[in-house]
């Protein structure tokens, strides 16, 4: 830990800068077309592994005896985390995904479990060929695209620009930590 | 079958290995050698690309020929198993896509090992994925096999083995000399050609019945001669209710395994940022959903067209119904069209397989350089090194890979499909549930966790009628069945979530709060993240 520190120090501010910039462009313009990816001049440069500026999970590291500069940009991610800002993104995040993911889970379960103990239910005609069961399973189609509309909509419209503040803010704050304690 | 469709078959598949061996070596002779880039393609792929060769790792060949044999065959009960497939989807985007990529690497280790005592969960983990990825690839490995026996005529056992070493070698050459830069663009390759295969069968059918849905419903009704039954439930998972549990057991294991799958957990890695991971889930979810709206509509329209006494006598599982279908749609065999669009199916079929191994294969070499050889070894490597031990990795899985594939060349390949979910949602599913979510969650939990689902799911098959006591099992002759379903998914997925919890309470040692908040900060708001 204490050498991947050291080493994040001086290339640290090249990482952030660069991604930095991507940040900028990526966020006014939606649709974000990167360059040919056959052409990789920009991987080189960015996200090499050695030269991220966080605490690189990867590398097996001893663990216990945490680096001061460790420990304050842990503390970083305390701080982050009470933050009011923080809170409300979680929050939307959870009030978003839980009642969603139970409604789609407990949907195909219980289309699941009729299906296989009341096939006659699914058996009852509704219009010429159409049975309930087929239109459960086409429901299950639909409910699967209008649920990952709706995700993706609340994702962008309320959480993604909350969350890239966030972002910039904990990574200035993390190479603050960092800098000040070498 | 006459040899017609068989040379042209060929003739295309060759030509889809050229292209593939042509992007392989492109795109190692730019290779720089970093895990960066090996592992996740230098992270710059569009959530377009990255979509297309997600729906190319996810839709194997036995989606393809499988599925649509089973609608063909059963009716409503193929639609009721290709259903779960779609579903799961939700799961990952949910809770696994961005969150995931933001706070791992490369693997599904890193997002656990980063709260945790590394060594203990990154062995577990990286235990797990080689698992779960070994069995799903022998099953597109015994799939490959039995596809060239029902695609080609040759039947001999030789050809079998041969294909199935073929495939393994090229599996390993896209995933040693390539990485994951070769593979993906494979893996996009193949999800365009397949979902233009699809589209224009789709549409030949819709037109023979001058797009009246209905009509075709009431045809394959008709034909299947079960009557209004085959457009209900109840034809292949009905009867006993053995029968009955093991479908709900595998529709859990599909929902659930899909998220845990380690292939398609480390395509999200291939992007740069949580969204675009997000966006190329969404795109993902709209090809496979058309992919298997399209599905439904070919199986009825397999059973319709060609009648189903045709399609057990060339497989009794229904495998051929696709290629012909095709044929027929064609205009029969002998006609150039019928050639033509039988070879086509044939070969992306073929393409299929490949595209898939190679993904699959790419994800283990993964786990087992970046987290089993990386924690066993305990030597600080330059990331260089890693990469090697990877590519030996993928010659190493390829080898084990083929042996496998030998010695399961009789096994159901859907079973093994159904138990490779079944393990992932067991042993893979729970841990990563609770690291990203459960502020109490300590290396104890997590280990128990993934040993939790997988050992239970592994004892549980053996155990099963798959294995021993009844006439299609393994070994017929002896008898230590115990459990009576097939897929171990209903059991052993609440207790990997037990073993996790009772893992957790158990331990002495008190979660590190300030590692929680960085997961939890890094995963919602991708501060830090590579």
């Amino acid at each position: 830990m204490q050498s991947s520190n050291g080493r994040s120090h001086g290339v640290g501010d090249g990482f952030e800068s660069s991604a930095e910039q991507r940040g900028v462009h990526a966020a006014p313009a939606r649709d974000v077309r990167y360059d040919d990816p056959w052409h990789d001049a920009l991987a080189t440069g960015w996200g090499e592994p050695d030269d991220t500026g966080t605490p690189a999970p990867a590398v097996p590291s001893p663990r216990g005896e945490r680096s001061t500069a460790a420990v304050r940009a842990l503390d970083v991610y305390v701080e982050v985390q009470r933050s009011a800002a923080f809170q409300q993104v979680r929050g939307r995040y959870r009030r978003f995904v839980i009642p969603g993911a139970a409604v789609f889970l407990v949907w195909y379960v219980g289309y699941v479990v009729t299906a296989t103990s009341a096939p006659g239910l699914m058996a009852r005609p509704v219009a010429g060929a159409v049975n309930v069961g087929m239109l459960a399973g086409l429901g299950q189609f639909l409910s699967t695209f209008l649920l990952t509309w709706a995700y993706s909509r609340h994702a962008r419209v309320r959480r993604d620009r909350a969350a890239l503040e966030l972002r910039w803010d904990t990574q200035e704050l993390t190479r603050g930590a960092r800098g000040g304690a070498s | 079958m006459t040899g017609d469709h068989q040379t042209l078959a060929l003739l295309l598949f060759s030509g889809f290995v050229a292209v593939t061996l042509m992007i392989t070596t492109w795109v190692s002779r730019r290779r720089h050698g970093s895990a960066e880039e090996f592992y996740a393609g230098g992270r710059l792929f569009s959530p377009m690309e990255n979509g297309f060769a997600i729906a190319g790792d996810y839709l194997s060949a036995a989606s393809f020929l499988g599925a649509t044999g089973m609608i063909a065959l059963y009716g409503y009960d193929g639609l009721l198993y290709v259903v779960g497939f779609l579903v799961a989807w939700l799961v990952v985007l949910f809770v696994v896509a961005e969150l995931v990529r933001n706070c791992g690497r490369f693997t599904l280790a890193d997002v656990v090992a980063a709260r945790m005592s590394e060594r203990p969960v990154r062995i577990a983990a990286g235990t797990s994925s080689v698992t779960v990825s070994v069995l799903y690839l022998v099953a597109q490995m015994v799939g490959a096999g039995s596809l060239v026996a029902l695609l080609l005529g040759r039947t001999g056992e030789a050809a079998q083995a041969w294909t199935v070493i073929g495939v393994g070698a090229l599996m390993v050459i896209y995933v040693s000399l390539g990485g994951m830069r070769a593979t993906t663009w494979i893996q996009i390759v193949k999800a365009a050609l397949l979902l233009g295969g699809t589209i224009a069968l789709t549409v030949l059918v819709l037109v023979r019945f001058h797009g009246d849905v209905g009509r075709l419903l009431l045809t394959a009704a008709e034909r299947s001669g079960h009557g209004k039954a085959f457009l209900a439930p109840g034809l292949k998972y009905g009867g006993s209710w053995t029968a009955r549990f093991d479908f709900i057991s595998l529709g859990l294991a599909l929902v659930l395994g899909t998220a845990g799958l380690p292939h398609i957990l480390s395509r999200f890695y291939t992007v740069p940022t949580a969204r675009a991971a997000r966006r190329s889930t969404v795109w993902s979810i709209g090809l496979i959903g058309g992919f298997y709206l399209m599905t439904i509509v070919l199986g009825f329209g397999a059973t319709a067209i060609v009648g189903p006494e045709a399609m057990r006598a060339s497989n009794a599982a229904g495998n051929t119904a696709m290629p012909l279908l095709a044929l027929d749609l064609g205009g029969g065999p002998g006609s150039t069209g019928g050639t033509v669009l039988f070879a086509v199916v044939a070969a992306v079929a073929f393409a299929t397989i490949l595209a898939v191994v190679a993904g699959i294969t790419l994800a283990s070499s993964a786990s087992v350089a970046h987290d089993l050889y990386a924690s066993l070894r305990r030597s600080r490597g330059r990331a260089r090194s890693e990469v090697t031990v990877a590519r030996f990795a993928a010659v190493g899985i390829g080898v084990v890979a083929i042996a496998l594939g030998l010695l399961a060349r009789d096994m159901n390949v859907a079973f093994l499909v159904g138990l490779a979910f079944a393990v992932a949602a067991s042993a893979n599913l729970p841990v990563l549930l609770y690291s990203l979510f459960w502020r109490g969650f300590t290396t104890r939990g997590a280990v128990w966790a993934v040993y939790g689902g997988l050992v239970p799911a592994l004892a549980l098959v053996l155990l099963s009628p798959v294995v021993s006591g009844s006439p299609d099992s393994l070994f017929p002759a002896v008898d230590f069945q115990y459990f009576p379903l097939q897929n171990p998914g209903i059991v052993s997925i609440p207790l990997g979530f037990l073993a996790g919890w009772l893992g957790t309470v158990t331990s002495d040692e008190v979660a590190d709060q300030a590692k929680y908040a960085e997961t939890e900060v890094r995963s919602l708001t991708g501060a830090g993240a590579v």
